[in-house]
């Protein structure tokens, strides 16, 4: 994850919270809410190499397949759910953000933007599907098999009643991190969404 | 190393309602306890286990303790931090009282008269042992499989009294199949004709046919379809299928279980062996706490790591999962590891790289804290 998201994510997340992480990587994110703000919580993850460097940080992870759903948690059993990057990777993400929902009072969610300006111009002008820094795979080696721009995003938002609390979007380029500001869904490298019922 | 023993006076008071009026338990210590006394691993056993749990004890010896992948210089549960206490368990047969002591009260073997005993029974036992050593917190208590179960009940018996609960391959209690194959083993010693109403030591005899067979029956179920496929397929040991030939022919996996029955069965003790079958269907985490596992846990002060085995189906990584759901729910600290394996229940003993790299790391962290001076428990 980038150093500027978990800057905004931490800062969306209340003191001594509840806090459960979908997809949670290295924990690099729970390590530092629980270090600076006594947030207790889990992270979820299910690759091997990202559960043992939790471990190392002494973070609580549990290996969990969140395409199983999160059927083992109760309603508003956390603060917050977080999910970082992960919405792309999901079999169903439409059901997983609903049950992010069911679980957490709030939930933040950041993903990729495949509307941004570099999207665009790589399929449309070379007519092959984007690869790119951030989203370093061949089409058919990916992990990421549900791509959507910030405007998909919304419209599924808007489709199930969540509410959108804030948005921040975040790129990476000082240029584009301006004209962000004006053509999110265009310049945009990632959005940070925090949603509630 | 030399095993060592301590005989604990009585009375001791056990979950049946009965009492023992001593008992002695029969250890091995590896590494040296710090001058807090902070740094103590307790290991927990599981069925057929004992207090030699790592290292040779003479030169002579073939294998080294039967934990000696995870527990050594080095190694996850590293004996150059860590003063590990290895015990056998109350009711065992390598020299902690059990079924084939002698009862004081007759002069004669305790055999089937020997109190039957729950995993409780073992914890406060393994209680009077700490204090005895001197130890009033542990860092850890570790154990796989029915040692696990000790070790949960450690968290809820003696909360103050561990900083980290490690459970392999474990569960909150056994499934009807579980029991069932352990019923299996145990109708396989006592129809052993050899049996005599378990009272075989006084009449001079021993079931080892039935120990044997129930051993096997274990055996299997420790291992995974795929993991015995690999091992010996339909390996022939002798014999032929040519037509116009007689003779039998002998798998491969039948020699090698026959020669696993045998070896067992004369080393242990068949009433033991039924003694640790009851205790471990018996056990159930959560049924003094309304059946609620995350009651029973809310009792915990300790922090927890979960491992389970891909292809372990006796007990199935679904179970550890459990543990997790309850523990997640009292809002303990707990990671959860799901190993990838092939080698069923006994992947919990056996080397695996992903298996020893996350038991390091977390037991990394239990001596890391130790050395914050950390020993308040969460």
């Amino acid at each position: 994850m980038l150093r500027k998201d978990l800057d905004i994510i931490h800062n969306w997340i209340a003191p001594k919270t509840r806090v459960l992480d979908l997809g949670c990587g290295d924990g690099a994110l729970l390590q530092r809410l629980g270090r600076e703000k006594q947030v207790s919580g889990y992270g979820l993850e299910i690759d091997p190499e990202q559960i043992q460097r939790c471990v190392e940080r002494g973070v609580n992870v549990v290996e969990q397949n969140l395409d199983q759903g999160l059927g083992n948690f109760g309603d508003h059993s956390f603060d917050t759910v977080v999910m970082t990057q992960a919405l792309q990777t999901l079999r169903f993400p439409h059901l997983v953000v609903d049950e992010m929902l069911r679980v957490g009072r709030e939930c933040i969610i950041t993903f990729p933007n495949f509307g941004q300006w570099k999207a665009r111009w790589h399929l449309a002008f070379s007519g092959r599907m984007p690869v790119s820094d951030l989203l370093p795979y061949e089409w058919y080696d990916t992990p990421n098999i549900h791509f959507c721009t910030f405007r998909d995003f919304e419209v599924l938002c808007r489709q199930h009643n969540w509410q959108i609390l804030h948005r921040q979007v975040v790129s990476e380029s000082t240029t584009a991190g301006l004209l962000k500001d004006f053509l999110p869904n265009l310049f945009g490298e990632t959005a940070i969404y925090h949603l509630t019922r | 190393m030399e095993p060592k023993s301590h005989t604990f006076p009585g009375p001791f008071k056990l979950a049946c309602g009965r009492v023992l009026d001593e008992y002695t338990l029969v250890y091995e210590t590896y590494g040296t306890l710090n001058a807090d006394r902070s740094n103590g691993v307790l290991i927990c056993h599981a069925l057929s286990g004992h207090h030699h749990a790592a290292g040779y004890h003479s030169l002579d010896d073939k294998r080294p303790g039967w934990w000696d992948s995870y527990i050594g210089s080095g190694k996850p549960i590293d004996t150059n931090k860590f003063y590990v206490v290895a015990v056998n368990n109350l009711g065992g047969c390598h020299g902690s009282t059990g079924p084939a002591s002698i009862n004081p009260a007759t002069g004669k073997p305790w055999g089937p008269d020997f109190p039957p005993l729950r995993a409780r029974d073992w914890v406060h036992s393994q209680a009077q042992l700490a204090d005895h050593l001197g130890i009033e917190q542990w860092a850890a208590v570790v154990g796989g499989s029915l040692g696990g179960m000790q070790a949960m009940r450690w968290a809820l018996e003696y909360p103050e009294r561990l900083r980290h609960c490690v459970v392999i391959a474990s569960a909150m209690k056994l499934s009807a199949q579980n029991i069932a194959f352990n019923e299996t083993a145990r109708q396989a010693i006592t129809s052993d004709p050899d049996f005599r109403d378990g009272r075989y030591l006084e009449e001079e005899t021993l079931p080892r046919h039935g120990l044997a067979v129930a051993r096997m029956i274990g055996h299997i179920t420790y291992l995974s379809d795929d993991g015995l496929g690999k091992k010996f397929g339909r390996e022939l040991r002798s014999g032929t299928f040519e037509q116009g030939v007689e003779e039998l022919v002998e798998f491969q996996v039948q020699s090698y279980l026959r020669y696993q029955g045998d070896s067992f069965s004369s080393s242990f003790d068949p009433n033991t062996y039924i003694l640790m079958t009851r205790a471990l269907d018996y056990f159930d985490l959560a049924r003094e706490y309304d059946h609620d596992p995350v009651k029973a846990f809310a009792h915990a002060r300790c922090k927890f790591l979960l491992v389970s085995f891909t292809s372990d189906w006796r007990f199935a990584p679904e179970r550890s999962r459990e543990i997790a759901d309850a523990l997640m729910h009292a809002n303990k600290a707990v990671t959860y590891a799901e190993v990838e394996s092939a080698m069923g229940h006994d992947a919990f003993l056996l080397p695996n790289a992903r298996y020893e790299n996350i038991f390091a790391a977390y037991m990394n962290n239990v001596a890391a804290e130790q050395n914050n001076g950390g020993g308040d428990v969460a």
